[in-house]
């Protein structure tokens, strides 16, 4: 029994994973978690996961979220640890997390400061566009999208100006962790109708930069589900589930 | 011109650098930026971090920001002892599981307490609706279940037997609710006993040294504030507790 990823590609760092994996050849098997499917104890984000196909996944991760990673008896949560111990185990090269001291520590600062910029606000708008209407039957007021919008906003722009800059990729000439951390992120407004990269060509041409290094290709695989958002409109959700997380969705949106 | 740290000891993650720096003997030189008297927005601190937070580090012509980053440079850079950040795959992966869980949970719910508790009725001179008050406790007393039952078990401390920067930054980040006044470690023995021993590791009289300020943040007035300020910390921590 080899190396398990425990991922559902609707969620960003789920993404960045499986990215990583599959663009440095990282043999893995894919275990399928359905966050919106399920009975009692499973739920999105950071609500209990249960993966759909296996007996023992509720040990897999004690924290019950994905990603989660299984390796022999050896369990870990957490994209930027999970992504750590892969570039480790498999020696990926030097670029990812570059041997450099102050290259790493760039890598470092960047996936540090992303926790509560960027991903603090670029997940809320598929909350509020398609995730919370599809659980609560309601709309949201628009004023709730501004209000994320502007956080977003105001992340990029320090994104831009302290981070990327006039380099090609955050810490330079090659692509990082933090740059794929980062995409991945932003691709989730992209995907729900907030195309964050259309005003801001430095960005653009920066995700394209990111697409090529890690292969155009698994780049869209990796995000067809998001680009088909409006699909997940159709799907069943777990009545149980709708009754246990609409006050629990409401209550995060405040 | 050698190391140099830009911090605020009531800042939870300025604290865990320093008493990370002076256990292990790192020689630095102590910069000093006061945020109640808006020090981190002068144009030389910019200079420094133009993210305008603490804690920053200055290494030569190199500038870090993220306590993380720093703690991990310093490890780097001045060969600290391997339990510290060990060198095991496994064991450095728990570490690293734990720094990344952190942000939003201990610290996001710490500060938040802290805030709503202490820091807001400092600015505005009224207290907040006790409902407020509960739910945000009740919130940290969550993360703390979690904190206990999956990150520390029935281990000594968070990857092992050893104590390592997981320990140092999680009990940093719990100071700070204390310091407002919610003793979290009078009915959690485990926890209690885990603190004691991370204030062993590092040195007892270090960990003092650095929690002195957070420890009196009661005696805090409001003239303290730079009154430039005193507007614009009242907004910023509004927004942050809506």
């Amino acid at each position: 029994m080899g190396l398990e990823l425990y991922l559902d590609l609707l969620s960003q760092p789920c993404r960045s994973i499986y990215i990583f994996a599959r663009s440095n050849n990282i043999p893995f098997e894919f275990k399928q978690v359905e966050l919106f499917k399920g009975g009692p104890g499973t739920g999105p984000g950071r609500a209990a996961a249960r993966p759909s196909n296996s007996e023992g996944a509720g040990k897999v991760s004690l924290l019950k979220k994905v990603p989660a990673l299984k390796d022999g008896d050896f369990t870990l949560a957490e994209c930027t640890a999970i992504l750590l111990y892969l570039s480790r185990k498999y020696n990926t090269p030097d670029h990812w997390y570059p041997s450099d001291i102050q290259k790493r520590a760039q890598v470092d600062e960047y996936l540090s400061w992303h926790h509560t910029n960027i991903r603090a606000n670029a997940p809320k708008t598929m909350w509020i566009k398609v995730l919370i209407p599809l659980f609560t039957g309601q709309p949201l007021p628009s004023e709730k999208l501004q209000e994320v919008m502007e956080g977003l906003s105001a992340s990029l722009k320090q994104f831009e100006e302290r981070f990327l800059k006039d380099k090609a990729f955050i810490i330079g000439s090659e692509i990082s962790l933090a740059d794929l951390v980062a995409v991945v992120e932003l691709m989730q407004p992209v995907g729900v109708g907030c195309d964050i990269f259309e005003d801001r060509p430095r960005l653009m041409e920066w995700r394209r930069r990111v697409e090529d290094a890690v292969g155009k290709e698994l780049f869209f695989q990796a995000h067809e589900m998001i680009f088909n958002i409006r699909e997940l409109s159709n799907i069943q959700i777990h009545p149980q589930l709708k009754e246990h997380l609409a006050p629990v969705l409401m209550k995060m949106l405040k | 011109m050698g190391l140099e740290l830009y911090l605020d000891l009531l800042s939870q993650p300025c604290r865990a650098l320093y008493i990370f720096a002076r256990s292990n003997n790192i020689p630095f030189e102590f910069k000093q930026v006061e945020l109640m008297k808006g020090q981190h927005k002068t144009e030389e601190f910019q200079k420094v971090n133009m993210l305008m937070k603490v804690p920053a580090m200055r290494d030569g012509s190199f500038t870090l920001a993220e306590s993380i980053a720093i703690l991990l440079y310093m490890v780097r850079k001045f060969k600290t002892p391997d339990h510290w950040y060990p060198s095991d795959l496994q064991k450095r992966a728990r570490v690293d599981e734990y720094l990344s869980w952190q942000h939003i949970s201990i610290r996001g719910k710490g500060s938040k307490l802290f805030l709503m508790k202490l820091l807001l009725p400092l600015l505005t001179g009224q207290p907040l609706p006790p409902e407020k008050l509960e739910g945000a406790t009740e919130e940290l007393n969550a993360v703390l279940k979690q904190f206990e039952e999956t990150f520390l078990q029935d281990k000594p401390f968070i990857a092992g037997s050893e104590i390592s920067l997981a320990d140092l930054v999680a009990l940093v980040e719990l100071m700070q609710p204390v310091g407002s006044g919610y003793d979290l470690f009078e009915e959690r023995p485990k926890l209690a006993a885990w603190r004691r021993r991370v204030e062993e590791a590092v040195g007892k009289q270090l960990f003092q040294e650095a929690h002195e300020g957070i420890l009196n943040a009661k005696n805090l007035t409001v003239d303290m504030i730079a009154p430039e300020m005193l507007e614009q910390f009242k907004q910023h921590l509004l927004k942050q507790v809506a």
